[in-house]
């Protein structure tokens, strides 16, 4: 399917936005404004474009011909000498029922992010370009099939993201900017470690019968390309597999961020603005979630499947620990960055299930909680905009003095519990489904369930506390939405509530892949087995 | 020797020749323009051009200069072979930039009238560094490294200007009067042990039985005392930060660059013939004669000099300085490269340094040109840069991602190539070092970004708008750095071609 190269445009189109930016004059500080809208909302556009071209029952996952919208030039091409085999390299992109939810998601919080900076009066000019790279970093993470091609596009956002906390934040901004760079640069070298040693490990028959040496992520899942000799083959009885699985893992738990990795999501959270932190909860964290899916699953089904209790573990700690911290905090962005750990730990419970039902309900709920967060941030955006505080116990009565907006919290805070009718119900209880019907983790699944019961604690212990009761005096000038504001508001509430009627709509999309996944993943680790066993 | 080898020989060293005519006519032009000495740096890059000219010549042929034989073998005082080459064309690109440099800095400008001095000097290094890169004679390996050393020591204190011109200078040349004393030591005891002063014959000897292994390992370490000064590989590093800080920044880019380049060249050219016994055709291994253990030895130097580069660089407030260690931690991922002792470790060299000449020498620019205007390479002085000076503030920010190794620049390309090769040959320990190593680096470079965009600009902020001449400069430093970040294919396969070193 070589036809009109769509994904690359809504990859590539932010950084055209970003030069268009880069060349208007000074001082046009709208028209800088208006170019990211038009970007954004062109981005939103395609991803539909793609929604209602995308084939429901094509695989993907571990095969080319079943991946949709594919394009795959030869972009590096270095010819071999005896001791050198040829080096090659994809500029391969494609997207399957695991990227799509995805792709939809980044299209989406970024246009609502974009609207979010309309009152950024701070260099607007440099935020609107940092802010388009990062979108390309993003959108390119989601639609690579290359491992190289992914490793560029994922090192490709630290230096935006540095600069958006870094220029654009809080109080302690230098230092939430550091921590949040050092942090993922120390994941990515473990990415880059593994990369290296798969690209050693295995190898490519190209077209005309040459065996070569590849990064292409599909050739990788296939554990008949690996050599016997290679330090992570499956046949080496000396292999590095599980080593190399869990420096991956660290590498993308650090995204996430699963506990004990988390360290430094709070403090990018607090000082970040409000759009950054839509993006940073909406889409950055899912990178780690689906780099795990994507890339580490189909790659080393035997370890996944050897390792699927720890990684429930964490799931169980990151929800549980997630929570009980959210509990503890005065600061309201803070609480909803901790309760953004507590509800990454249902994708990795979900994740841990290895089940088609679990895998389903993780990506949904990477999807649900982008949306979801998205919004307890612009919520929290909303009212630091107006007050300048965000102590929860220095509100109360809100409600009164800003009915609409109190609304909307009010959707978005039951569907943060998980509220049946709302979002994030569904993706939760599909998790929960998905683990509970794999007796190894089904205790790791009752034990979750706590996490629940604490979330629904902290969020209406907060509504109570911000919201309702009575109206703190001080604040009985604050002004309900404006109009952008409810630009903002409507689309994520009309998706969350409608996800929560109607989730068929995202789950038919993935469905078919992550089923293929699982089988993909039992075959393999049963093949893998009987190969060590050997 | 006959009159048609001394013609064939002398064909081969065409771009010494070069070099050297560049040089009296330097010195006679700085005599006869006695009032206007504008002329000297044109007729500077035209030798320095013409020279590139003669060594893009030198791809078509290898061999030997000035050969000698006996029973066993066929061998020279210079070899002239595509890894030379490549080194050379290093060395003569950043040469022609650092004559720009020159042109553009206000340092060197106010002793203009010296400036007939201030070029021969340098052709003086060029000179040194192009006979060391091809040397394969112990003797002429010493002129070569004296002759390059004896010019830098003059213009690391050139200037005059400042009191730390004359302290860099100094230290430089105590320094490297020890370190090439030692070294000449070991080429003594070398030359006792082995009876000879070229490679290649001390290469036969040394495969052969009765060597004394204690006596050729205390010649061997007194032998990398000099050249590890050259490439400051820890624990003989301790020059550079002082000189590199003192040296006018033109002449600082060029020794972090070109000098460095001719000291690894050195390096790998020694140990390449000395050492080693056979190289495997088909897994690009080679075999190092057994007497002594260079690949223990190189894999602690190189650690060291990277950990010791990269932990110094965090605490330095002065950019110059910290560019130093940050290049003294360059030398040890490069050294790396080679302790894999593998013709794709030897790529991973050669990929590297072509990148790390664009993006050091970047980075040396942008503060220079700052440096013009503020008269200071303090990390404070640097705040709020991004937003009274974009461009430049930009371009230094590219730069100094590019060394850090971050995709899409340059400086990953060369990272990942060294870890390609470590992970190759199995060394997966050393790489997990050398990759921690780039996430302590990422602090100190970020440092000077946070200066640039983070901190708040002073009251008296210096607005830099550089002039039509600066932009294209640093533009051409820049584009590379980026391009070869996205495509890198012409590199690589240059370097493939580029490992071919005369002997076994």
């Amino acid at each position: 399917m070589m036809g009109f190269p769509i994904l690359s445009l809504i990859t590539f189109l932010p950084i055209i936005g970003m030069l268009v930016i880069l060349f208007l004059p000074k001082n046009q500080d709208r028209l800088v404004k208006y170019t990211s809208l038009i970007v954004t909302a062109i981005q939103l556009v395609l991803a539909v474009v793609l929604l209602a071209n995308f084939g429901y029952s094509s695989a993907g996952v571990s095969d080319q011909s079943t991946f949709q919208f594919v394009e795959k030039f030869r972009w590096i091409q270095i010819d071999g000498v005896s001791w050198l085999g040829t080096v090659k390299i994809d500029y391969f992109l494609g997207i399957d029922g695991i990227s799509m939810p995805m792709i939809l998601l980044t299209a989406f919080v970024s246009l609502i992010a974009t609207i979010s900076s309309w009152n950024i009066n701070k260099s607007v000019k440099g935020f609107f370009m940092m802010f388009l790279l990062l979108d390309t970093g993003m959108m390119g993470v989601f639609v690579a099939l290359d491992f190289f091609l992914f490793y560029v596009f994922w090192e490709l956002m630290l230096l935006p993201m540095y600069f958006l906390i870094g220029i654009w934040g809080g109080p302690r901004k230098e230092y939430a900017a550091i921590k949040f760079f050092i942090y993922t640069l120390f994941g990515s070298i473990f990415i880059l470690l593994v990369m290296i040693g798969l690209y050693f490990s295995a190898q490519e028959t190209l077209a005309n019968g040459t065996k070569v040496f590849t990064f292409n992520l599909l050739a990788l899942m296939n554990q008949s390309n690996y050599l016997d000799s290679g330090i992570l083959s499956a046949a080496n009885p000396h292999n590095l597999r599980l080593i190399a699985y869990i420096a991956l893992f660290v590498g993308f738990a650090i995204k996430i961020p699963m506990f004990p990795f988390h360290t430094w999501l709070p403090d990018a959270h607090v000082e970040a603005p409000t759009p950054i932190s839509v993006i940073l909860a909406g889409v950055l964290l899912k990178m780690g979630t689906y780099g795990i899916i994507r890339i580490s699953y189909p790659i080393f089904p035997d370890i996944t499947r050897d390792l699927m209790w720890y990684i429930g573990l964490f799931g169980m700690i990151n929800i549980i620990y997630g929570a009980l911290v959210a509990m503890a905090q005065k600061d309201f962005k803070k609480l909803i960055a901790y309760s953004s750990i507590s509800h990454m730990g249902y994708v990795l419970l979900g994740m841990a299930s290895l089940t088609t039902i679990g895998i389903n309900g993780a990506i949904l709920q990477m999807f649900n909680h982008g949306t979801i967060t998205a919004m307890l941030f612009l919520i929290v955006g909303v009212l630091y905009d107006r007050a300048h505080t965000r102590g929860l116990d220095d509100f109360g009565g809100i409600g009164v003095q800003m009915p609409v907006y109190t609304g909307f919290v009010t959707v978005a805070f039951f569907a943060a519990i998980g509220l049946p009718s709302l979002s994030g119900f569904v993706s939760e209880a599909l998790v929960f489904l998905g683990a509970f019907s794999v007796s190894s983790i089904r205790i790791i699944a009752i034990i979750s369930t706590l996490g629940i019961l604490l979330g629904a604690g902290y969020m209406l212990w907060t509504l109570q506390r911000v919201y309702l009761g009575q109206l703190n005096e001080k604040w009985n000038t604050l002004s309900d939405l404006d109009a952008r504001e409810y630009v903002m508001f409507i689309p994520l509430t009309i998706v969350i509530i409608f996800l929560g009627i109607y989730p068929s709509a995202m789950l038919d999309i993935m469905n078919t892949s992550v089923n293929t996944l699982v089988n993909f993943i039992a075959n393999n680790a049963n093949s893998i087995s009987l190969l060590s066993g050997l | 020797m006959d009159l048609t080898n001394l013609y064939t020989s002398l064909s081969y060293i065409l771009p010494e020749i070069a070099v050297s005519a560049a040089l009296i006519l330097i010195v006679a032009l700085d005599l006869i323009f006695n009032k206007d000495k504008r002329i000297i740096p044109y007729v500077a890059l035209f030798g320095i051009l013409l020279t590139i000219y003669f060594v893009i010549d030198q791809f078509r042929i290898s061999g030997f200069a000035f050969p000698a034989s006996d029973a066993n073998n066929f061998y020279g005082m210079i070899a002239v072979d595509h890894f030379g080459a490549f080194f050379k064309i290093i060395i003569l690109i950043s040469s022609f930039f650092i004559v720009f440099f020159s042109l553009a800095s206000e340092e060197i400008q106010k002793i203009q009238e010296k400036s007939g001095e201030y070029y021969a000097l340098m052709f003086g290094m060029i000179l040194g560094m192009l006979v060391m890169i091809s040397a394969s004679d112990l003797v002429l390996i010493y002129l070569s490294l004296e002759l390059l050393s004896l010019s830098s020591y003059v213009l690391a204190g050139f200037t005059k200007l400042r009191d730390r011109n004359s302290e860099a200078s100094l230290k430089y040349l105590i320094y490297g009067a020890v370190s090439s004393g030692l070294m000449l030591y070991g080429i003594s005891i070398l030359y006792g042990l082995t009876g000879s002063t070229n490679l290649y014959v001390i290469n036969s000897v040394l495969q052969g039985p009765n060597i004394n292994v204690f006596t050729l390992a205390f010649s061997l370490v007194l032998i990398f005392v000099g050249i590890g000064y050259k490439i400051s590989a820890a624990p003989f590093h301790f020059w550079t930060p002082d000189v590199y800080e003192g040296a006018p920044i033109a002449i600082t880019a060029f020794l972090s660059v070109a000098s460095k380049a001719a000291g690894f060249a050195l390096l790998i050219r020694f140990i390449r013939t000395t050492f080693v016994t056979l190289v495997d055709d088909t897994s690009g291994y080679w075999h190092l004669v057994n007497s002594f253990d260079w690949k223990t030895i190189l894999v602690i130097i190189s650690i060291l000099t990277m950990t010791l580069g990269n932990f110094s660089a965090l605490w330095q407030n002065n950019i110059k300085r910290m560019l130093a260690f940050s290049s003294i931690a360059h030398a040890g991922y490069m050294l790396l490269g080679l302790v894999v002792f593998s013709n794709q470790g030897l790529i991973a060299i050669l990929v590297y340094f072509f990148f790390y000449m664009f993006m050091n020498l970047g980075a040396f620019l942008v503060v220079m040109l700052i440096a013009n205007k503020s008269g200071s390479e303090n990390v404070e002085d640097y705040n709020g840069l991004g937003y009274t000076s974009p461009f430049l503030a930009a371009s230094l920010t590219i730069f100094l991602v590019a060394l850090t190794g971050l995709p899409p620049t340059a400086g990953f390309i060369g990272k990942l190539y060294i870890f390609i090769a470590l992970v190759d040959a199995q060394m997966i320990a050393v790489a997990v070092i050398a990759l921690l190593n780039t996430v302590v680096s990422l602090y100190y470079y970020v440092r000077i970004i946070k200066h640039m965009y983070l901190s708040k600009a002073e009251a008296n902020q210096i607005t830099i708008v550089p002039d039509k001449f600066t932009f294209a400069l640093v533009l051409a430093l820049l584009i590379p750095v980026l391009v070869f970040g996205l495509y890198f294919t012409p590199i690589i396969d240059l370097a493939k071609n580029c490992i071919t070193i005369l002997g076994l």
